[in-house]
């Protein structure tokens, strides 16, 4: 007598999307990860001492669990956002006051995104002092340097977005800043703003830039980056000491 | 693992080899690695689901280009940067400084890898001790006198780093400062600079006010 799991698992349609059998062998088990096009992003193995939370707090791997709440909160709130001056505002107040888990939304959103910015600084410190972006792990810690500042232009641009006092001035200070450039101060500021002052352009440009084109960038960057992990020969490990 | 082998025993099966190296524990990636990764993030989740409930993301009234506040400050992340315009100009705060930390923080690995890995004291010490400590005073010179105001945020860091730095050239039989004494150049480097942007950060946060003017948070609040 065959269980429903049994049923499921020796029919044709399952067979067609998963190819192994059920995990509970080695060669499943391995077959799970590399012939899983998301998964493939490790390698079939790991050593063990890797893997423990203390090596690496786990640091990386959340900040990448972050950006996912982060995209999935952010498409959700999409759904009740106009880039316009004043609706941009007034989409706030809606999403405080009309839209049923409107508030709680962005709050993750807000908070989620906060502490990306802080788990991916802490992680950059924690990967330095464990001496993990020396050789053959050079390129892979660039990436992270980029990830870093793409994380610091996501949260920038996103900060415009909700239109009240706060953002609007948060992103003057920012603009005269880049407006300092030498040379090309002005038109710097031109491209970044899409007038002389912060108004509507500005926040078409940030919002297609925060919900577009930095996520775009980014998400490659961490695949580039996990994957490279694997590439590199895993994650960097002090030498053991070994058994006598 | 390759000994001499005469033909003889070559024939024979031989145990499966082991390379030398990599004799240490290894695990599945399913299910340890990936077990680990969802009860990390389910977890993350959780806490960030209270702390949305608990904790609402601030909302001020409608954009007014006409009504500056005072202090107007950037995201917390960017008030290290705006500490700094306290100190210098945009064109040094607001763009040099940065761009030249990313480029300093991409070129950490590239950076003469040998001298990175040896420890500071590995040569003869009164010299790296002069050096390092005319480094420091130079900088601090440097800090004192070209900023607006002294830069201490900047300042204090480089001396903080510059005792834990020389703390290792002490031979006294601790563990601590021996471990101080193993460090490289890059580590002391990076600590300043994880300690600058700490400090800065803190200042531009709790202790900046109305005109940037210096304040307590316990006396005057936060602005």
């Amino acid at each position: 007598m065959k269980t429903l799991a049994e049923r499921i698992a020796d029919s044709p349609l399952w067979k067609s999307i998963i190819r192994h059998g059920y995990p509970d062998t080695n060669k499943n088990r391995s077959l799970l990860v590399f012939s899983n096009l998301f998964l493939h992003i490790h390698p079939v193995k790991v050593r063990a001492r890797a893997i423990a939370f203390w090596r690496t707090l786990y640091l990386g791997g959340l900040s990448a669990a972050l950006f996912w709440v982060l995209t999935l909160t952010g498409l959700l709130l999409m759904f009740y956002y106009r880039p316009a001056v004043p609706q941009a505002y007034q989409d706030m107040k809606d999403l405080e006051f009309v839209v049923t888990p409107g508030m709680f939304l962005r709050n993750m959103h807000r908070w989620a995104a906060h502490a990306m910015v802080a788990f991916v600084f802490v992680h950059m410190a924690v990967t330095f002092y464990r001496g993990a972006y020396r050789h053959p792990r050079e390129f892979n810690w660039v990436i992270g340097v980029g990830l870093l500042v793409g994380t610091l232009l996501l949260s920038y641009t996103g900060y415009l977005l909700p239109w009240d006092q706060l953002a609007y001035w948060a992103v003057t200070v920012g603009s005269n800043m880049a407006e300092a450039t030498p040379l090309w101060g002005d038109q710097i500021k031109l491209l970044l703003l899409g007038g002389r002052s912060i108004d509507e352009p500005t926040l078409i440009r940030f919002y297609v830039l925060h919900c577009v084109g930095l996520p775009l960038v980014v998400v490659v960057g961490i695949a580039l980056h996990i994957w490279r992990i694997r590439k590199d020969g895993g994650l960097h490990l002090p030498p053991r000491e070994r058994a006598p | 693992m390759t000994g001499p082998s005469t033909p003889a025993t070559a024939a024979q099966p031989r145990p499966p080899e082991r390379a030398p190296d990599d004799d240490e524990g290894q695990a599945m990636t399913f299910p340890h690695l990936l077990v680990r990764e969802v009860v990390a993030g389910l977890a993350l989740c959780i806490l960030l689901v209270w702390v949305s409930v608990l904790f609402d993301a601030p909302l001020e009234e409608i954009a007014n280009p006409d009504k500056t506040p005072n202090p107007a400050k950037a995201p917390w992340y960017f008030l290290g940067l705006q500490e700094l315009l306290h100190y210098y100009p945009p064109v040094i705060s607001g763009v040099f400084m940065p761009l030249l930390v990313v480029v300093l923080l991409a070129i950490i690995p590239y950076f003469d890898m040998n001298h990175l890995r040896a420890p500071m004291w590995r040569g003869d010490r009164r010299t790296t001790a002069g050096r390092a400590w005319l480094a420091i005073l130079v900088l601090t010179a440097l800090l004192l006198f070209t900023g607006a105001h002294p830069v201490w945020p900047l300042i204090i860091p480089l001396w903080l780093t510059g005792l834990g730095a020389s703390a290792g050239a002490v031979r006294w039989e601790s563990a601590a400062f021996r471990w101080l004494g193993a460090r490289s150049v890059a580590f002391w480097a990076f600590t300043w600079f994880l300690l600058c942007s700490v400090a800065l950060t803190v200042v531009g946060v709790w202790f900046r006010g109305p005109g940037w003017s210096f304040t307590l948070p316990w006396v005057d609040g936060v602005f």
